[in-house]
């Protein structure tokens, strides 16, 4: 009987550990062929802006505008400071958030900010800035 | 093969995740119209849910911006976006899916939209196991033809251990289990990272690389993205030029 079931274990744990092949590569190694990930040095620095869009949505106690504009714009300072490219969208999120704060100004430096960076971002953002001259 | 296995018992059995990239016998994706219709930014519309878990479409959004600018695209802030149709009339993923592709053009200029449906989200609990499920598909439309440019499933699947693994392999399984999974209390959100990127950069059926991805290779150099765009701040083509040649 133990016999049998040290064989039953023992196969059970070859197939998980074929299955693992694939994904331990993308845990240790980042990069083997047929698997995926960005096996490369990221582009941007993204610095928490994820879990700063989580908690808005999930954890809303953690993330109010004036949290939102701390953490995002220590994120930016962080990436001027090490010579990165700050990611797609995070001063565009943060121009918003000072819109939501009541900060008009410091939103529309920010929009801009976006549409320098990233041009595909310019139809967006003069929609948010027409937005702003609205209010 | 063998060191496949043995390099398993080292990170412990008990993680058995699965992921899309395992399951690559499927048929190549067609990249024709991808090619054709290259897209230089991505709108991600919040995704619509038809898992039981309420938290699953937003938990997932926050997850996809990364992998997708990493490709090389320009990926709208997800969460503007959403707060920006809530503030006119379109409160749920629902209604955001209908908007006809020319007004999203009129007011983001994207040339694509990635609609997203979770499919499956989650922990199951199982007899002596409890297992976490991300299950999503996406489809990235050109938004100006209409066409469909790439259909895409992010899934995943992971086991949180079965418990009763004895002995010595047992204990280091535990220990390396409780160093690699430190955050219990959303797990889904965790796997959704993974599969997430996954889902992008598969080998063999994920996005092609965007414009400004070092790997993009452009179909038609004498188009609006037929050089790959260099990062930070916008310059002009002639300087483009010198500083692609400096590096």
């Amino acid at each position: 009987m133990a016999a049998a079931s040290g064989q039953v274990k023992a196969r059970a744990a070859s197939v998980r550990g074929l299955a693992l092949g694939c994904t331990l590569a993308i845990a240790v190694l980042s990069g083997t062929s047929g698997c995926s990930t960005n096996a490369r040095p990221d582009l941007y620095a993204w610095d928490g802006y994820e879990q700063l869009v989580y908690d808005s949505y999930l954890n809303p106690g953690n993330a109010d505008p004036a949290t939102q504009i701390a953490r995002l714009s220590q994120a930016v300072t962080r990436a001027e400071i090490g010579g990165g490219h700050i990611a797609p969208g995070i001063h565009a999120h943060l121009g918003y958030m000072y819109y939501l704060n009541g900060q008009p100004d410091a939103a529309r430096e920010h929009f801009t900010a976006e549409k320098q960076l990233f041009p595909a971002s310019t139809v967006f953002m003069d929609v948010l800035m027409g937005g702003l001259a609205k209010k | 093969m063998t060191k496949k296995i043995l390099a398993a018992g080292l990170l412990g059995f008990a993680i058995s995740s699965m992921y899309g990239c395992a399951a690559t016998n499927g048929p190549v994706t067609d990249y024709t119209a991808f090619r054709h219709h290259m897209p230089r930014s991505v709108l991600v519309l919040p995704p619509l849910n038809q898992s039981p878990d309420i938290a699953a479409p937003y938990s997932f959004l926050s997850t996809v911006s990364r992998p997708l600018g990493e490709r090389g695209y320009y990926v709208f802030p997800v969460a503007v976006v959403d707060a920006l149709m809530k503030e006119n009339g379109l409160p749920t993923p629902g209604e955001m899916h209908t908007v006809p592709l020319p007004r999203l053009v009129e007011v983001t200029g994207a040339d694509s939209v990635l609609y997203v449906t979770i499919d499956d989200w989650g922990q199951k609990y199982q007899i002596i196991d409890s297992v976490t499920v991300v299950d999503a598909k996406a489809r990235l439309v050109d938004t100006r033809s209409g066409i469909t440019l790439w259909t895409g499933r992010c899934f995943a699947k992971q086991s949180s251990g079965g418990g009763n693994q004895g002995g010595l392999v047992g204990l280091l399984v535990n220990a390396a289990v409780g160093q690699i999974i430190n955050d219990t209390t959303d797990r889904a959100h965790l796997l959704s990272r993974s599969a997430s990127t996954s889902m992008v950069f598969n080998q063999r059926n994920g996005l092609l690389p965007g414009p400004r991805d070092p790997a993009y290779i452009s179909n038609d150099p004498d188009s609006a993205t037929g050089k790959r765009q260099p990062l930070g701040e916008h310059v002009d083509e002639a300087e483009a030029v010198e500083q692609s040649v400096e590096q």
